[in-house]
């Protein structure tokens, strides 16, 4: 018997797999602000509080330091706690618990005491949030070691890389775009909204996906940046450009292989995030291949990302410090002439 | 007042052992750091905190505790982790950064896991409120035995997640217990210069919990405390706060010159040091003898000492194997 298809949105998707490994594991459990009666400011986890009750769906008062220390004591006492940081850009106030805790039990008792917790948490901007409700921060907990850390660009992965994640044994950052999520009260990128099977499945953490193959160069994305190097590679198509595009889907750990390889073929290397510039992502891709081989580059690899700027509020700003399109299919039409 | 002998005798052990544990530790850690102090140099390098004086904090309550029960500690956490029953071998190795410490060397005197006897600790002021509710919240969704105990100092109030973490304990009823170790320094600023009350059991009403002040860093009325703390605890009542005058009776860390203390302060101290105070209370009470004192010296000495060749002979960890257990 087939399942009828159906698409899904990220959201949806997410709030289907916690609901799912809920239903097969009673340690697992889920709290944050406004995750239970309101269903999760972004609807990740909509529905969850009438099919499991307050006890395993928590509204927590706003005090992340401890709802977030206690994901880590539960973790560590057996539960696998699912907790909600509602924007990425609130870390500020409970770092701690998360790099300092979270991210170094496991170290820190040789190995005797894992945490296996998921820090659900959005990411991004482009609508007019400004500077403390827009932030990606990816390499932010990229870089500190002790934590995985998943950014999805479609439902299909949100879905398994979420099985993935509350099965992992150790502290997953789950960063979910708001651009892709698809709430009521902000457009969705429609690519986003893919066939979700029914059924329970994973989708690894280290595995990039090349969502678009091609010969001439690689566009390396993640998350909302995925999408428009699709965008670009469609028009690039159009000018005899065949671009590949890579979707990092995990951070940490990160597919060097699928990237080296796809650079190796193709001798360009344009990474795409709408993270800062400076000490991120971008550098760690371009370093990476660098590293293991410069003699695959053709051109000199570049970078779009985000400029080292606070986020501005002012729709012409904001959007002239955002990665798009046309920026991708510019410097794409530079790289191809350079060489 | 107690009057059982055999938990007047572990009271007393565990305070002696103690004691004996960071005297033996003083003398490691000084060692390559004479004539100039370098906390690098010599077998413990690093930052050393400790806990003398402290020890009637951690045998009252853990008097009342299983392994199952959670406690986490502070950066000042020896005199716990011996009150817990924390593997005394595996702990002095792991000061010592030995292959076969409780963590291989990578956390050291500031960052102790006893899974066996659900003990931690950390470097970082109130960090232990969060996980330790966690741990109390997990106990109860599982529906299983022990409550979870947090040692914090008296200026780990001051901290945010101290109060997050009490509110949160308090409104989900978590069988958690907070005890605040008053030994009136955070570092060099007294407790009067960082807080605006007095004493800390009142900040209990914040959260309607009860909270109770223990003077006289007496081991019997932290018992009594903490046996009604921990009881309603584990009746499902919520949580409590306890704050305990206590003395440190070292610097904040060995090699602190304490110059910030006033004139005197310390010779008041070590007149009311709670080992000889209480031993005293042990002969004069006629729980103990002096020969049963003695013979529980003796074997607390014997087993510290045991401990610490140990840790001397054991090997170094592989310089690579930093780079294991970073996850699961």
């Amino acid at each position: 018997m087939t399942t009828p298809k159906r698409k899904l949105t990220i959201a949806k998707a997410i709030s289907e797999t916690i609901s799912q490994e809920m239903e097969a594991d009673d340690n697992v459990f889920v709290m944050g602000e406004d995750i239970a009666k309101l269903g999760g400011v972004f609807g990740t986890t909509t529905g969850l509080l009438d099919q499991f009750g307050p006890d395993r769906v928590r509204d927590t008062p706003i005090s992340e330091t401890a709802f977030i220390g206690a994901a880590v004591g539960a973790a560590a006492a057996g539960m696998r706690p699912i907790v909600e940081l509602m924007f990425v850009d609130f870390f500020g106030v409970c770092m701690d618990a998360i790099y300092n805790l979270a991210a170094k039990n496991s170290y820190f008792s040789g190995g005797n005491q894992p945490i296996p917790m998921v820090l659900m948490t959005s990411v991004g901007g482009g609508y007019g949030d400004a500077g403390q409700h827009s932030q990606c921060l990816y390499a932010t907990f990229a870089h500190l070691p002790g934590m995985k850390v998943v950014v999805p660009s479609n439902a299909y992965d949100a879905k398994g890389l979420m099985h993935t994640a509350i099965a992992d044994d150790n502290p997953v950052i789950f960063m979910l775009h708001k651009n892709l999520q698809g709430m009521g009260w902000l457009g969705t990128v429609k690519k986003s909204i893919v066939d979700v099977p029914r059924e329970v499945y994973g989708v690894p953490f280290g595995k990039a996906a090349i969502v678009r193959e091609g010969k001439n160069i690689t566009l390396v994305g993640l998350g909302v940046t995925v999408h428009m190097a699709l965008d670009a590679a469609d028009a690039l198509e159009k000018e005899g450009i065949d671009a590949e595009v890579i979707d990092l889907r995990s951070l940490v750990p990160l597919d060097r292989e699928t990237i080296f390889n796809s650079v190796s073929r193709t001798g360009r290397l344009l990474v795409i995030d709408d993270d800062y510039i400076s000490y991120g992502v971008s550098g760690e891709i371009i370093s990476s291949v660098a590293e293991q081989d410069s003699g695959v580059f053709k051109t000199s690899p570049r970078r779009i990302a985000y400029p080292d700027i606070p986020v501005p509020f002012s729709r012409p700003m904001e959007q002239f410090a955002l990665p798009n399109k046309d920026k991708i299919f510019d410097t794409v039409i530079e790289m191809m002439k350079a060489d | 007042m107690l009057s059982d002998v055999n938990t007047l005798k572990w009271l007393y052990e565990n305070m002696f052992k103690s004691r004996y544990f960071e005297e033996c530790m003083e003398q490691a850690y000084l060692e390559g750091k004479q004539p100039v102090f370098n906390m690098a140099n010599g077998p413990v390098p690093g930052e050393m905190h400790l806990s003398n004086g402290q020890e009637p904090c951690a045998v009252g309550v853990c008097a009342h505790l299983n392994a199952e029960d959670a406690v986490f500690a502070t950066h000042r956490p020896h005199h716990i982790a011996i009150a817990k029953g924390v593997n005394l071998k595996a702990m002095t190795a792991e000061i010592f950064g030995k292959k076969t410490g409780l963590s291989g060397g990578r956390g050291g005197h500031m960052h102790l896991f006893d899974t066996e006897v659900n003990f931690a600790c950390s470097g970082i002021i109130a960090e232990g409120m969060g996980p330790a509710a966690g741990v109390a919240l997990a106990r109860k969704l599982r529906n299983e035995p022990g409550i979870a105990v947090a040692f914090i100092g008296e200026g780990a109030v001051n901290q945010g997640g101290f109060h997050e973490t009490m509110n949160l304990a308090a409104l989900w009823k978590l069988p958690f217990v907070c005890i605040i170790e008053d030994n009136a320094w955070g570092i060099s600023v007294a407790k009067k210069d960082a807080t605006a009350v007095p004493r800390n059991d009142v900040r209990a009403a914040a959260y309607g919990i009860p909270g109770e002040y223990v003077e006289g860093n007496d081991p019997l009325a932290i018992y009594d405390a903490a046996e009604r703390a921990i009881a309603r605890a584990r009746a499902g009542d919520g949580p409590s706060l306890i704050e305990i005058e206590t003395y440190r009776l070292a610097g904040h860390f060995l090699g602190d010159a304490e110059a910030y203390r006033p004139e005197g302060e310390k010779d008041g101290l070590f007149s009311k040091d709670p080992i000889p105070t209480f031993r005293t209370y042990l002969l004069d009470s006629g729980a103990l003898g002096e020969a049963a004192l003695k013979k529980i010296e003796d074997a607390m000495c014997k087993e510290v000492d045991e401990a610490f060749e140990f840790a001397r002979a054991e090997p170094e960890p592989e310089p690579a194997e930093a780079l294991e257990k970073v996850f699961a």
